[in-house]
């Protein structure tokens, strides 16, 4: 079982981290190295709070102060207040940062790319002014002499050394989960290609609101426990821009997208800037500062997705050469001509275009277009370039709503559904350019598809197998993206669009840039997902190669439906060889 | 009439204070409106240059001959070229990793990295400054910080409006230096070779332009721009190092509402956020002036859903 050998591993991991941890923890000659460490899991756990939202989404976020000083004003202030001791508090403090990830991700997921990152920064410091505004410029914690206990009020710095490590395994336990399920890969699938993920029926917003409500929970629960340990809160020193800025410098700095990545980061980032602090903060105050700032610096230029991956890409610096392509000379012979396959025209009508129209301004991109496509069967859309392939395809899949006419799959209508929801209707598709996750194995692509249409985790994985298996790429499973051929890349990201069981398969010039033996083994892939069942839409303007794919052409010309017949015929019809090739070619054919 | 009193005070300096973040805006401008860089650091290079207006004319003090008024003008008006060097170098040595043709093939990509390596470099001047200059709050004293012109009276007798010399004088040099930014990037030869190289570097490279060296310039004339507006500012705030954080703020909500690829735009922009600034006043604390910008800036960003660089129809 995949997932649990991968829990198993980290939780192996953790508790390695953990004896050296512990270990550390008792030879720490005195508290003040006893904080150092303390402070390790507290910044690694803010990096793993940051983490599930920014590293696994790519929303980068600048201001998860705003939920680490909102959990440490809950503690401090219901101590203050009602007398509610830290052991509820932190728990509390969890609640409130969920609930200010809800409220600040509400709106702000409307926002993309570096605008998001923007308004994030903005949270933070309006809290700031805001709670210094309401006078709680300095918030102490009172001494409870008579029970400290039950107010975690420890004599001995070890006992909060050893908190902060189980608040770690609990925020790495999190993240393994969150990263081992569909969760995580949605997430991952988000930060590739938003438009894309929702093409393959990932519902985008809800995964987004849950990655930023639990990423605020984790750093809500550690900002309360950082008030616990300091005593004394300050507006900036919980909203200021410091803290945000180190929750993603340790994680960028260890490694994104894995939780190990910001424990790596905390463990290298913070005993140097304190000892740094400790050794020149009186000559040179902002020292830490400083090497937070080239550390991410550095990291930037010279290992953009961190150390972690550095490290990684050099311990499998030739190794990737070893896989052998077990390729037989069958799989790469040219397939020959489509074999006569009367029956796969006759089957029911699976998916009926009427009258489709689509214009921009005064362009006519699509006018009138009507076909049928027959459940089993492959039908090639041809056409010249500029003839209206992609606009129509678009139109199909719900990218682009058409003017006028109806689009019946199945005996439903789908036009006015959102791209999500067509896939979820069972219509799955490729993209013109492959867009693989380049860190993730074959087997973690191709899962992302397959929880589209899985109830639970292990069918997803079966379907996930089966669809490898029927486009052949058997026995890669393990390889990581990033080390694939395009011919590769491309095969992955037909077995994605597999995986989800579509009834029917839309492919986007599946066969562009392709070189002659590629192609034939395209060919091979194709017929076999055909022969499977599955009905098959392609566009493509190569016309050879379709002559070997197609039972049946759909050629555009200029927006319109030119010619429709078998791929034998269409191709000695006068006027296509004229839109292909010109007038003076239709006199010599 | 006291309320109209009030009222105009407030108009007044904010004109004043919107004429300083208007140029202040202009600087990013040219960086994130027109290059679309975005430039994390912005506020902390304004901040050097509120420093080196500063050491120019009390700390070094070799302007101090110049006297109270022209002394800290040519102090700040001579921080633009030497932040100019400053920005170039920058560019040149760091955000260009990051920007430009390199990145043109993954836009998103691009973005993230500049956005962190800026903040990188944020960190680093803005605790390089604590530990050169210290953390003690600066400002530049001047017999105009603590004089004001009197408007007024008008209506009978009873309404006069202050206007803080400090500030006056800020504002009538911004828009002098904005003014002549506007005219260098539209009508010079280098400035028009500038905005082409900026607004679509590929097209420059086959026009014979210079395109890594423009950029270079650019950024540093962005630089130098801000960096004069911060000195200006220092005239009548006192500031620390840790100061860029609050005008980072202020500048990006400028820019963007001004709207990009314009000088002119983000010259209202900023004299937008400085209105409705010194305005909040009238009706919210002083302590939350700085908040009221931050739900404008919110606003401003969420009324423009997807910003300029997200595309409405990907091709996908």
């Amino acid at each position: 079982m995949e997932r649990r050998t991968r829990i198993l591993r980290s939780l192996g991991i953790l508790a390695t981290i953990g004896v050296i941890y512990v270990t550390l923890v008792f030879l720490a000659p005195d508290q003040y190295y006893q904080l150092m460490l303390t402070l390790v899991a507290v910044w690694a756990v803010m990096g793993i709070s940051w983490n599930t939202l920014s590293g696994y989404s790519g929303l980068i976020s600048f201001g998860h102060a705003a939920f680490f000083g909102l959990g440490a004003y809950t503690v401090v202030l219901l101590q203050v207040h009602w007398g509610i001791t830290p052991w509820i508090g932190i728990p509390l403090a969890g609640c409130v940062g969920a609930l200010a990830g809800l409220l600040i991700g509400l709106p702000s997921f409307r926002l993309r790319g570096h605008y998001f990152a923007l308004a994030m920064l903005a949270y933070p410091l309006a809290l700031l002014y805001i709670f210094e505004w309401l006078g709680y410029n300095e918030v102490a914690i009172p001494m409870e002499r008579t029970n400290p206990v039950a107010y975690m009020q420890f004599g001995d710095m070890r006992i909060y050394a050893l908190l902060a490590f189980v608040l770690l395994s609990l925020a790495v336990i999190v993240g393994v989960l969150i990263e081992s399920s569909r969760f995580g890969l949605s997430l991952l699938a988000i930060k590739q290609n938003e438009l894309a993920a929702e093409a393959a029926g990932i519902r985008t917003l809800r995964w987004k609101l849950y990655a930023i409500s639990t990423s605020g929970a984790i750093a809500g629960v550690i900002g309360g426990f950082y008030a616990v340990i300091l005593l004394v809160v300050t507006p900036p020193t919980v909203f200021g821009m410091l803290t945000s800025a180190q929750a993603l410098i340790v994680t960028l700095f260890g490694g994104i997208s894995t939780v190990w990545g910001p424990v790596l980061g905390a463990a290298i980032l913070i005993p140097l800037s304190e000892t740094l602090h400790a050794e020149l903060g009186n000559v040179l105050p902002g020292i830490q500062g400083v090497v937070f700032g080239v550390a991410i610096v550095l990291v930037i230029l010279l290992a953009p997705e961190g150390l972690i991956w550095k490290l990684r890409d050099f311990a499998m610096r030739g190794r990737e050469t070893d896989v052998e392509d077990r390729l037989s000379a069958a799989d790469v012979a040219d397939p020959g001509p489509l074999p006569d396959r009367p029956h796969a025209l006759t089957g029911p009508v699976l998916l009926q275009v009427e009258n489709l129209s689509k214009s921009f301004g005064g362009l006519q991109a699509v006018q009138d277009v009507s076909f049928d496509v027959p459940e089993g069967s492959v039908i090639g859309i041809i056409g010249p370039n500029g003839a209206g392939k992609t606009t129509l395809f678009n139109l199909l899949n719900g990218f682009q709503a058409p003017d006028r006419g109806r689009v019946v799959f199945d005996g439903e209508d789908l036009v006015g559904l959102r791209p999500s929801g067509i896939c979820a209707r069972g219509i799955g598709r490729t993209f013109q350019v492959a867009r693989p996750f380049r860190r993730l194995t074959i087997l973690r692509n191709v899962l992302v598809g397959a929880y589209v249409s899985a109830e639970t985790d292990e069918i997803a994985l079966q379907h996930a197998r089966e669809a490898i298996a029927l486009v052949g790429l058997e026995g890669h499973e393990d390889r990581i993206a990033s080390g694939l051929t395009s011919m590769e890349q491309r095969l992955m990201e037909l077995a994605r669009a597999l995986a989800s069981k579509p009834k029917m398969l839309f492919l986007d010039e599946i066969l562009a840039g392709l070189g002659q033996t590629e192609v034939n083994r395209m060919i091979h892939v194709i017929r076999a997902i055909s022969d499977n069942g599955t009905t098959i839409l392609i566009i493509e303007h190569t016309m050879q190669a379709m002559l070997r794919l197609a039972d049946r052409f759909v050629v555009l010309d200029h927006g319109a439906l030119l010619a429709s017949g078998p791929p034998a015929e269409v191709v000695k019809d006068p006027e296509v060889i004229e839109a292909y090739l010109g007038k003076r070619w239709r006199d010599r054919a | 009439m006291i309320l109209s009193e009030n009222f105009l005070q407030a108009l007044a300096a904010g004109l004043m204070v919107g004429c300083l973040y208007g140029l202040m805006c202009t600087g990013l401008g040219m960086i994130f409106g027109i290059m679309r860089v975005i430039n994390f650091a912005q506020g902390d290079l304004m901040m050097l240059g509120m420093y080196s207006t500063w050491y120019m004319f009390a700390g070094f003090g070799f302007l101090a001959f110049l006297g109270t008024y022209a002394g800290p003008i040519a102090g700040a008006l001579l921080t633009g070229p030497l932040l100019f060097v400053v920005g170039y170098y920058m560019h040149k040595f760091l955000i260009v990793h990051v920007t430009g043709l390199r990145t043109s093939d993954s836009e998103g990509e691009g973005h993230y990295a500049q956005l962190i390596l800026t903040l990188g470099i944020a960190l680093i001047l803005q605790n390089g400054g604590l530990i050169l200059f210290g953390s003690e709050p600066t400002s530049i004293r001047t017999p105009m910080s603590s004089s004001a012109w009197v408007i007024g009276p008008l209506w009978g007798d009873f309404v006069e409006v202050f206007i803080n010399q400090a500030r006056a004088v800020g504002a009538i040099v911004s828009i002098g230096v904005a003014v002549a930014l506007f005219f260098f990037v539209t009508r010079t030869r280098l400035g028009k070779a500038l905005q082409a190289s900026a607004d679509n570097a590929e097209a420059a490279i086959y026009m014979g332009i210079n395109v890594d060296r423009a950029h270079h310039i650019a950024f540093g004339i962005g630089t130098g721009v801000t960096a004069i507006a911060g000195g200006l500012v220092a005239f009548y705030y006192p500031f620390q190092p840790y100061v860029g954080i609050e005008f980072v703020i202020v500048m990006y909500a400028g820019v963007v509402l001004g709207g990009f690829g314009s000088i002119i735009g983000a010259f209202w922009g900023g004299m937008i956020i400085g209105l409705v600034q010194q305005m909040s006043t009238l009706i919210l604390p002083i302590q939350l002036q700085n908040t009221a910008i931050f739900v404008v800036f919110l606003l401003v960003i969420f009324l423009r859903p997807q910003g300029l660089f997200g595309r409405n129809v990907e091709r996908v």
